[in-house]
């Protein structure tokens, strides 16, 4: 059994009916329990709980704090390819639109990989466009041994792949997974991806689980908030969040909340997502899952991002390009807009000065062990 | 040095061991650890960056402390070992801190896991402290694979919920035949009050004072703290009676 067949038993929750019939009480009770169940979940992501942030906010930061202390650990993503077989509605990097693709020569990945380790970053997220043709595991693998040099975690965000392609990651120094699932809600979820691979929408629901399986120390989910109700896929994405966790007991789960942003074509989200909704989310998160990690991008701007790390965030991005080379060259498309295009210094300022301490290395590669 | 605690070959006078995480930056470590009195301090070597002189926690860490890089991170005996030899490699000494957890949500230790790996790294001359479930089976294998301490959780790491394994602590006290370090879970002074007082030979924590208001003020504390439980082990606790006792026993004048 898979989180699918969870899924398919969740869905059949009458959502818009039961957000109502959730008072202050049921919040109260939610707050006031050490370990939250489904049903408090849902409670925290009701609309009653909107009037309660506050009270909820507090106990996050408290949570936070305990099993986090101050510390934000810090990562930038770096794209190395845009070539994308797919078409969804709501990306840039999507087949249908026309703009000169790009993918880093190894020397070029060099040369980006270094730009970023000069600014002290130790945590990097390699990103490519989805195609197994363009981007393929074998070209993923060289990219990781050139990142090895300069980095000491190396995730990866790039298409669905088989749990022995992710081991053959893992094996080469990989440790973390980032795969969106952009949208829980299935009928959504095939309006939106019109052509390509991605259309299939279990192949990549299943697979945060086989990067559990393959023996990734992380794995980072997410829904993309915007593409639909934005209570309802918070609710699906803390659900597998949680069922990963206790399966895989030894992989950290961490939970995203990206918000949808512009982009180079012209979709408009159907949820509009207020910050004040984001905020709901992040505590409902934190209070169900008091040690799953929380990133936040720079898809958020920077006076929210520095209210936001006081909230339950345990991982932020900086000094960010979404563009293919963008930290060497200014030439690429980028796959979406950023909010907050502050360097690294200044976030790390920012950090220091929100009392908060801006962690560069929190991992080393143990891949190619010698007990090997 | 009076009541010295004798570890891999060092006389600490203190008792107190603290931990490098969580704080707000780096830069509160030095003052900690003159108001802690700490001797030894322990960092998890995933944290460790040399070639940036501004973040890494080790240029914040005063010549005289002795290091415990801890494995921190590991799932397995293997990445522990190999997590150990990276650290002495860095130049970090000869002492690690097993940690082995394969449990992402309580962060409890895997004890099959971390026998293993001490058996490993105390064959190559490692000085072994595992953190481990309070378990006297495998106290007594730690032992015998040549730790130097055990270290046993009193509550889930970060928790600050106090001894809720007190009375699993204090039958590895008794039986386990080498130093038993308390470790996770402490968040009051009285706690590690308690726990010396018991008969621990160390405590160390880190949520409890890095978390601290004031970490500085709750070092101090902590100090004061694990003195004074010390102490009154040392001198002897009265026995615990369920009924008074009369001062002037009823059948003294079976004396006179």
């Amino acid at each position: 059994m898979s989180f699918y067949e969870s899924l398919m038993i969740l869905e059949r929750i009458p959502f818009k009916e039961l957000w109502q019939k959730y008072t202050r009480e049921d919040v109260m009770r939610a707050l006031a329990k050490e370990k939250l169940d489904k049903e408090d979940l849902l409670a925290l992501l009701s609309p009653a709980a909107g009037q309660h942030l506050e009270e909820m906010a507090r106990k996050a930061q408290r949570i936070t704090r305990s099993h986090f202390g101050h510390a934000v650990q810090l990562f930038t993503p770096m794209y190395v390819a845009d070539y994308c077989v797919n078409h969804c509605t709501y990306c840039s990097f999507s087949a249908i639109h026309d703009f000169p693709r790009k993918k880093l020569t190894l020397e070029e990945v060099e040369a980006e990989a270094a730009a970023i380790a000069s600014t002290g970053l130790r945590h990097i997220l390699l990103l490519t466009g989805e195609s197994r043709k363009d981007s393929p595991v074998g070209y993923v693998k060289d990219c990781v041994k050139v990142l090895r040099k300069y980095f000491s975690s190396i995730s990866i965000e790039v298409n669905p792949l088989s749990m022995e392609e992710y081991k053959e990651l893992a094996d080469a120094g990989v440790d973390g997974l980032t795969l969106f699932q952009e949208v829980y809600h299935q009928e959504t979820y095939s309006k939106l991806h019109v052509k390509g691979p991605k259309r299939n929408f279990r192949a990549r629901l299943d697979a945060p689980e086989r990067g559990c399986q393959a023996g990734f120390r992380s794995v980072n989910i997410g829904a993309l908030l915007g593409l639909y109700d934005w209570r309802q896929e918070a609710f699906m994405t803390a659900m597998h969040a949680s069922y990963l966790q206790d399966r895989y007991p030894g992989c950290e789960i961490s939970l995203s909340p990206p918000r949808f942003r512009p982009y180079l074509g012209s979709f408009n989200p159907e949820s509009d997502v207020t910050d004040r909704a984001l905020v709901q989310i992040i505590l409902a998160y934190r209070l169900f899952l008091p040690r799953s990690g929380i990133t936040l991008s720079t898809r958020e701007p920077a006076e929210l991002r520095d209210r936001l790390v006081h909230l339950g965030v345990t991982k932020m991005s900086a000094g960010v390009s979404t563009e293919v080379g963008g930290h060497t060259s200014d030439g690429g498309t980028p796959q979406f807009e950023i909010s907050d295009s502050r360097s690294v210094p200044e976030i790390r300022d920012m950090l220091y000065s929100s009392g908060l301490q801006p962690v560069f290395k929190d991992w080393d590669i143990l891949a190619e062990s010698s007990m090997r | 040095m009076q009541d010295a605690l004798h570890i891999g070959g060092k006389a600490l006078s203190s008792r107190l061991f603290i931990g490098t995480g969580k704080y707000s930056r780096n830069t509160l470590i030095p003052e900690v650890i003159a108001r802690s009195g700490s001797e030894v301090i322990t960092v998890a070597l995933r944290r460790v960056d040399p070639s940036s002189r501004e973040e890494n926690i080790l240029s914040h860490i005063p010549q005289q402390m002795t290091l415990l890089p801890n494995t921190s991170g590991a799932r397995t005996a293997e990445e522990a070992v190999r997590i150990a030899r990276l650290a002495r490699a860095a130049g970090m000494g000869n002492w690690v801190k097993i940690e082995v957890i394969n449990d992402q949500r309580y962060l409890l230790p895997d004890n099959l896991e971390t026998i293993r790996a001490t058996e490993i790294l105390a064959a190559e001359g490692f000085i072994v402290l595992p953190y481990m479930s309070p378990d006297l089976s495998a106290a007594f294998r730690l032992r015998d694979a040549g730790a130097a301490a055990v270290m046993p959780l009193g509550a889930p790491i970060g928790s600050n919920r106090g001894l809720r394994t007190k009375e699993l602590i204090s039958i590895l006290i008794e039986e386990a035949g080498l130093p038993v370090i308390v470790d996770a879970g402490i968040g009051r002074p009285s706690e590690a009050a308690e726990a010396m007082e018991m008969g621990a030979a160390a405590v160390l924590l880190n949520t409890a004072i890095a978390t601290a208001r004031d970490p500085l003020g709750m070092a101090e504390a902590f100090r004061g703290a694990v003195a004074a439980g010390r102490q009154a082990y040392l001198a002897g606790l009265g026995p615990i009676q369920q009924e008074a006792e009369a001062s002037s026993p009823l059948t003294g004048f079976l004396n006179v």
